[in-house]
């Protein structure tokens, strides 16, 4: 699944290496210099970070990503459809896998 | 399925469409419509467009924008400074949203057509590397604190004496205080924005729920991020007990980021200020602290606004309704210079020129379209 | 909406953006005057080219200004485009046997000579893969400073038994577009140093006339429309088809194929790929029946890999196009002015 449309803010990417107070991010091939003076916490290569101007804001810990998604699929739960997934959605992302490039 | 940061996820259709769903049931049951809620992002606005949501809403649900947009805050005077400094031969560096925001005697874009030598940078540190060359290089920064937090990074991290700052920085919650305090405001709770949140932590809203008993639910970008966002919204509204809630969890805590916040505020302090079209904000204003008056654009420059001020705005200024939509109050289509008078490519407000504006989003995105009845590719 | 727009007091950067300001360029101040062509395409049509009745046949005509910074990008050249560019109107029109095509060049004075012979080595590859060749030209030399470097001219003629236009579109018609969209565009923005942008994106400049014959061969009639994504990108090109044939075009955002690359070079700049040049791709409006045939013929073709229905057309809201995201629906908007990297 890689239908992403563009929006530019809180984008993340992963650090490649770390000179100083600057990382090379890669933003999905893309890689960009990104300063990381004012993020959170320590950052290494291979974490992921949210990219803010050329400032990395926040360093993205898989568990964090895991947290949100159990929040949404908890919301979900809770809104008391046992299935909320129409089946024209379900055939779209069987189609979506086969055209994949 | 693992992924960088998490996006793809959080672009699942899927889910979107149950939270969809979710959403549409949530309002449903609380009985009663329309049910007003604003956001205070020009990003989740751009976001909604761009991923389509208001056809996916329901239409009992007014998800209005409020005075999100850095660049269509930032007032009259302060664009006046920038083109003034523009025309006395300064050097100016600025974000590229700001580049076509109209002051008084036009706007950096007609300067730098006029000759100026004006610079569009991606971020506070390429105006830095800029100023390197020797050249006095003032950069014209705008955005709310997230981005206040570049400006602040790069003069902490020893700039040359040739770099200054204009400061056209914005804090967000106070502006939050004077919607709720609007006369006749129907609005029942507040999307916050996530990257802003990133920095100040969720707490920063806990005094304004318990002072105005309205509800703020942090949400992030993506679209699952504001769709789940609205689902907790509403939760909180039938609920009947305000609160802030965080739907935002893998960036945004209660604290925030210390370090971030930390280089804010040593850089800049609150002051009062107008915002374009809203009204005065008490403490809406970032401005360089006394420390930083070495790097200070207004300290150090005399800069000489009033000559611009000869020029009577344009006639068709006087009608444009660029406050009155950022505060909440109108919409575009109750604007009639919208899209006839008042195009992308030929802006009146700054609402028409930021890309986070709602009129250039609304006219980029169809004039906010009812697209609910176009059916879906066989 | 619909807008009446004025062509300025001045020219500026927005009416060569491809978008509405140059459309209204064209009609208020080029178009007027020189009339219709009997029993083909002129000027007031804005179609990729000309059509010329001649015989049984058409002759197309086209003519096309390069410019481009830098000279040399990932994946090409102005010479390569300026090729390309033009080879690729006349295929649009469905001429895809180009005569032979002229080149007129304006210099800078200093330009390196080195440079250009690398250029017109460029030239000549391109117009050996497209087979045809240059057969005249003009050489001007401006003075340093009236001219930034170097500016190509080409002009291509052709003969086609069948001329496809921009407009054929009905509703029930299917969107082919013939590739990747957003990759030149992205790749001459990720050169610019300030953008500190490390990235793999080339340019997709090519000639088409190959690919478009093989898909005229699989379609025949039932290719009624074809335009190629140049400035402007998509958006454009699928907002002139539209409004031409007096329908909407619905897109299905996650059927277009965008490279990983160039989505995320899109967001870290705010600039959408459906927005951007396109210097190898075309976009091709056929009849529902054909579609998966011509959808085959191109992917057998190396530059129609990536090949696929986008979107389909429909009679309500004519002249729109609306993009299914999968959460929802928008209108797509036009590229305005130059594109500029967004603050946030």
């Amino acid at each position: 699944m890689q239908r992403l449309v563009g929006m530019c803010l809180g984008v993340p990417g992963r650090i490649v290496s770390i000179d100083g107070d600057i990382a090379l991010v890669d933003f999905w091939g893309v890689v960009k210099p990104v300063r990381i003076d004012v993020v959170d916490a320590p950052v290494a290569p291979g974490d992921y970070v949210l990219n803010h101007v050329g400032f990395a804001i926040r360093r993205i810990s898989p568990e964090d990503v895991a947290d949100t998604l159990a929040l949404y699929d908890e919301l979900l739960r809770r809104a008391g459809a046992g299935d909320l997934m129409a089946a024209d959605v379900r055939s779209e992302i069987d189609a979506a896998g086969s055209h994949d490039g | 399925m693992a992924s960088p940061g998490g996006r793809l996820e959080f672009r699942d259709v899927a889910r979107g469409a149950a939270l969809t769903e979710a959403l549409a049931a949530r309002v449903t049951s609380l009985g009663r419509a329309p049910v007003s809620v604003m956001h205070v992002c020009g990003s989740h606005e751009q976001a909604i467009a761009k991923f389509g949501l208001r056809a996916a809403f329901p239409p009992e649900l007014r998800v209005i924008m409020g005075p999100g947009c850095p660049v269509c805050v930032t007032d009259v005077p302060e664009v006046d400074e920038a083109v003034a400094l523009a025309r006395q031969g300064v050097r100016v560096a600025t974000y590229g949203d700001m580049l076509r925001v109209p002051g008084t005697a036009g706007s950096l874009a007609d300067e730098r057509g006029r000759g100026a030598r004006i610079d569009v940078v991606y971020g506070a540190a390429q105006a830095v590397e800029l100023a390197r060359g020797g050249e006095p290089v003032v950069f014209f920064a705008s955005g709310f604190e997230t981005t206040a937090v570049a400006t602040a990074a790069v003069l902490l991290a020893d700039p040359p004496a040739s770099f200054s700052v204009l400061s056209a920085h914005k804090y967000i919650p106070p502006v939050m205080e004077i919607v709720a305090e609007m006369p006749g405001s129907a609005i029942e709770g507040f999307l916050a924005a996530g990257h802003a949140a990133t920095i100040t932590g969720w707490g920063v809203f806990e005094r304004f729920v318990e002072r105005h008993r309205l509800p703020v639910v942090v949400a992030g970008f993506e679209p699952l991020d504001i769709l789940a966002g609205l689902v907790r919204l509403v939760e909180v509204i039938a609920s009947g007990e305000p609160r802030v809630d965080n739907a935002f969890p893998r960036c945004v805590t209660r604290e925030g980021n210390p370090a971030a916040q930390a280089a804010l505020w040593r850089v800049f302090e609150l002051q009062g200020g107008r915002w374009r079209g809203i009204a005065h904000v008490p403490n809406g204003n970032l401005r360089l602290r006394d420390e930083f008056a070495a790097w200070d654009a207004r300290r150090r420059y005399a800069i000489d606004v009033a000559a611009l001020w000869d020029h009577a705005p344009a006639a068709l200024v006087a009608q444009c309704q660029c406050g009155d939509i950022m505060a909440g109050i109108a919409s575009p289509h109750d604007c009639a210079l919208f899209g006839r008078d008042c195009t992308p490519d030929a802006p009146v407000g700054a609402c028409m020129v930021s890309a986070e504006g709602t009129c250039k989003i609304w006219h980029q995105y169809g004039g906010h379209p009812d697209l609910r009845e176009i059916r879906r590719r066989a | 909406m619909t807008e009446r727009r004025l062509v300025d007091e001045r020219i500026s950067l927005k009416h060569g953006a491809g978008g509405g300001a140059m459309r209204a360029l064209i009609e208020q101040i080029f178009a007027p005057g020189f009339g219709e062509v009997a029993g083909g395409v002129g000027l007031s049509a804005m179609d990729d080219g000309a059509a010329l009745p001649i015989g049984d046949r058409w002759l197309v005509v086209t003519t096309d200004a390069h410019v481009v910074q830098p000279i040399f990008f990932p994946g090409g050249d102005i010479g390569r485009l300026a090729v390309c560019g033009t080879v690729n109107d006349l295929a649009m029109m469905g001429a895809t046997e180009p005569l032979a095509l002229t080149c007129a060049a304006i210099l800078e004075d200093g330009f390196p000579r080195c440079e250009l012979e690398r250029i017109w080595a460029s030239i000549r590859a391109a117009c050996a893969e497209a087979g045809t060749t240059i057969v005249t030209g003009d050489t001007k030399v401006m003075r340093r400073g009236e001219l930034d470097r170097i500016a190509l001219t080409t002009t291509g003629v052709a003969l086609t038994s069948r001329v496809v236009t921009d407009r054929g579109l009905r509703p029930g018609d299917r969107v082919i577009v013939t590739g990747t969209v957003g990759d030149h565009g992205l790749a001459i923005l990720a050169t610019r140093g300030e953008l500190a942008f490390d990235t793999t994106l080339v340019s997709d400049v090519a000639p088409l006339n190959g690919l478009v014959r093989g898909a005229l061969a699989a379609g025949g009639a039932g290719v009624v429309a074809m335009k190629d994504p140049t400035r402007g990108g998509l958006s454009s090109a699928l907002h002139e088809m539209a409004g031409k044939s007096g329908v909407a075009i619905v897109v299905d955002e996650r059927a277009v194929p965008v490279r990983d690359e160039v989505r995320a070079a899109g967001e870290l700049l705010g600039i959408d790929p459906l927005l951007v040049a396109n210097e190898g791709k075309a976009v091709l409006g056929v009849r529902a029946d054909v579609a998966d045939r011509v959808v085959d013929a191109l992917r057998a073709h190396p530059l129609g890999r990536a090949a696929a229905i986008v979107g389909e057309c429909i009679a309500e809201r004519p002249g729109s196009v609306i993009v299914d995201t999968g959460f929802g629906r928008r209108l797509l908007g036009e590229a305005e002015g130059e594109l500029l990297p967004r603050i946030c």
